[in-house]
């Protein structure tokens, strides 16, 4: 029994430092799950790999994990080479989507399981200490089955911050959990990644998940990383019609750029031109997608007049619908030329909702919260 | 209103639950009768008539009839002189309990988590010798482990079977009750194994356990309800099993008390009393064999 102790622990890699992927690429049978990805993901930083699904991200996690080998490329922490070693010798861990606990064990059980098999003495100590870091101390003598489901997700969460790792995995750790709860733990996690100091790498294709707890997202695409930063660069100036769309929504249009300065673009659609600063546009020649957020357009009545030079009016239009959320009202306004866009409202007066569907309507906004980026079909086309 | 109207309201209501309550508890009962009026007609009645039968001793002078004395020596007596047969039959069943678990396992782990589309397949292998009759089947091993056969053949070519023989011998029983009662081994493990969720062994990996560890810690203690299931199912017919002695073993030392009990009721003049004494002995083992190992590997500690 020691001997097969020792064993696991005596192949256990020890390193230290950031974690990095080389030119990684993992295929299945022809497709192709991750395609010559690099990446370092800075040592204590929590770093969300954001997608749809089939985008790759997983398989990434399960690379790093050493659950999958990587068909090229390789995976290092600080110097050391993980490329090709088992998931049990790295220092790594995971918390996965479904849990995984195992049902015969308590709940401290599960929780020593990992110091265990690395023959630390103090296994039962750790678990102690690793579920009250969780709160879940009081419920360290029961079996998984008998958990709710944010309970499970603790217990899986203590289960591998226990063991100290260098890297900690997680699957889509919140998917199964209701919205509240889920809320919960997205403070929750930060929290605790923020007390231990681990590097946490988070899998979700939940965009506000990721922007609520990650320092980077690093947005994935068919196998690919389409833009990587922090979660208000991404949000605030993104590089791809593919990174507006799937974090938070854009308006966008295609347009001709008929004109540029040293620091300014300009464009043309259907007889309007619109400027922006250069810094913001992603593609600077041809039919670009301009883009504009939806929180970001003011809805006026009339037609604004002596606005600064600097915003941009768009108009007459229609209002087609209105839905009140609480925080804000959206509407969604057809504009002739362009099409539908859609414009968020904060509801700062007592009785916000007096615009209605079939209201004649202008929109203006800062041409410094415009972006613009290659349209898809010119995407599609690049290699 | 309030406090007096809600009192009534609550009383109504607990009233007519009343009667809902009622016939929810009479439907259960009603749902038992068949399997209960079968169970009395053909197991309840049957163990009174044995039970008294053990106890009773022979008419002198009209064999064939028998008569209620409380004779209880006819335990002491069937014991005394059947004993071996009934170690033998522990014994036997033990082991093939044994190799059935060595063979069943890796079958029922290789079909739950590495056939792949070959699942169906192996299932249909491992459930098809159900479809001939299990004494054919046992004759068809006479003919595979006899003298002249490929095993029995081959081996004594290599000088390496003593004694010359297979059948007529305690391997050729062990052997016909492990191969008999395989499937019953092999089919609850697999389905304990099936419902073990392979991220939870992919979990054992993650939490440095290499592969034989976690297969020790995780895989085996999650499928230990198969594993208790499948050992009784093997077991408990496997030590009451005649057929497996009688066709391929010999008519001196591999004699299982199932064939004691056989002979007894059928062939001896006389002996109904010592067959159903060595029947309820065995039953009586076997329920405190029962009772000690679900005590020992019991419900509670597996899930």
């Amino acid at each position: 029994m020691m001997a097969l102790f020792s064993k696991t622990s005596g192949s256990f890699r020890e390193a230290k430092g950031d974690l990095r992927l080389e030119a990684v690429t993992k295929k299945f049978g022809d497709f192709t799950a991750v395609d010559d990805l690099s990446l370092t993901v800075p040592r204590g930083s929590f770093f969300a790999l954001l997608g749809p699904s089939g985008c790759g991200k997983t398989t990434n996690l399960r690379m790093i994990a050493g659950l999958e080998q990587p068909s090229q490329g390789r995976i290092l922490i600080g110097d050391t080479d993980l490329t090709g070693s088992r998931p049990y010798e790295r220092p790594v861990n995971t918390v996965f989507q479904s849990y995984a606990l195992f049902p015969h064990l308590t709940v401290r059980d599960n929780v020593a399981f990992g110091p265990k098999r690395r023959g630390l003495p103090d296994a039962m100590e750790k678990a102690d200490a690793a579920l009250k870091l969780v709160q879940m101390g009081h419920l360290a003598g029961r079996k998984p089955p008998q958990l709710s489901g944010g309970q499970q997700q603790r217990v899986a969460l203590a289960r591998a911050l226990v063991n100290e790792p260098e890297v900690l995995l997680l699957d889509e750790p919140l998917g199964a959990l209701d919205l509240k709860l889920r809320r919960e733990m997205q403070v929750e996690l930060k929290r605790i990644q923020t007390r231990v100091g681990l590097t946490f790498i988070h899998v979700t294709h939940d965009q506000e998940e990721a922007m609520t707890m990650a320092d980077t997202i690093a947005v994935m695409n068919k196998g690919r990383i389409e833009q990587m930063g922090t979660p208000a660069s991404l949000y605030d100036l993104p590089r791809t019609a593919f990174v507006a769309r799937f974090l938070g929504q854009a308006n966008m249009f295609e347009a001709e750029v008929v004109s540029s300065t040293a620091d300014t673009l300009t464009l043309e659609r259907a007889g309007h031109h619109f400027t922006l600063p250069r810094k913001r546009a992603a593609v600077e020649t041809g039919t670009v997608l301009y883009g504009v957020r939806p929180e970001k357009l003011f809805l006026s009545e009339k037609a604004p007049t002596d606005l600064p030079s600097r915003m941009v009016t768009l108009g007459p239009g229609r209002i087609i619908d209105v839905s009140f959320t609480g925080v804000s009202t959206n509407y969604i306004v057809d504009v002739p030329g362009f099409g539908a866009a859609s414009a968020f409202e904060q509801n700062l007066d007592v009785d916000p909702v007096h615009n209605r569907p079939g209201d004649e309507c202008w929109l203006s906004w800062d041409q410094g919260h415009a972006f613009t980026v290659a349209t898809e079909t010119a995407e599609a086309s690049t290699p | 209103m309030t406090a007096l109207a809600q009192a009534q309201i609550a009383n109504t209501t607990a009233v007519e639950g009343d009667h809902r309550v009622k016939g929810r508890r009479i439907t259960p009962y009603l749902l038992l009768i068949p399997g209960l009026l079968w169970l009395v007609m053909f197991f309840v009645v049957p163990m009174v008539q044995l039970a008294i039968v053990s106890i009773e001793s022979k008419f002198p002078g009209y064999p064939g009839y028998y008569y209620l004395d409380w004779n209880v020596f006819n335990y002491a007596n069937a014991l005394s002189e059947f004993w071996p047969q009934l170690l033998r039959s522990f014994l036997f069943a033990g082991l093939a309990t044994i190799m059935a678990f060595l063979i069943g396992y890796p079958l029922a782990y290789a079909m739950a988590f590495k056939a792949g589309r070959w699942r169906n397949v192996m299932m249909i292998c491992v459930v098809a010798p159900f479809f001939t009759s299990f004494i054919l089947r046992t004759i068809a091993w006479r003919q595979i482990l006899a003298d002249e056969g490929p095993i029995a053949s081959t081996l004594n070519a290599l000088h390496l079977l003593p004694g010359g023989h297979i059948t007529e011998t305690w391997v050729a029983v062990v052997a016909g009750l492990t191969y008999n009662f395989l499937p019953f081994m092999t089919l609850p493990i697999y389905s304990s194994l099936e419902r073990v969720d392979p991220k939870v062994i992919e979990a054992g990996g993650d939490l440095y356990a290499n592969g034989l560890t976690t297969f020790r810690r995780v895989t085996l203690p999650m499928s230990m309800p198969g594993v208790l299931a499948g050992t009784l199912m093997t077991f408990i017919p496997a030590a009451g099993d005649y057929v497996n002695a009688d066709l391929l073993g010999s008519d001196i030392d591999t004699k299982m008390v199932g064939n004691v009990i056989e002979s007894q009721f059928f062939r001896v003049p006389g002996g109904f009393p010592t067959a159903a004494a060595l029947s309820f002995t065995l039953m009586a083992i076997i329920l405190l064999m029962l009772f000690a190992y679900t005590r020992r590997f019991g419900t509670e500690e597996l899930l």
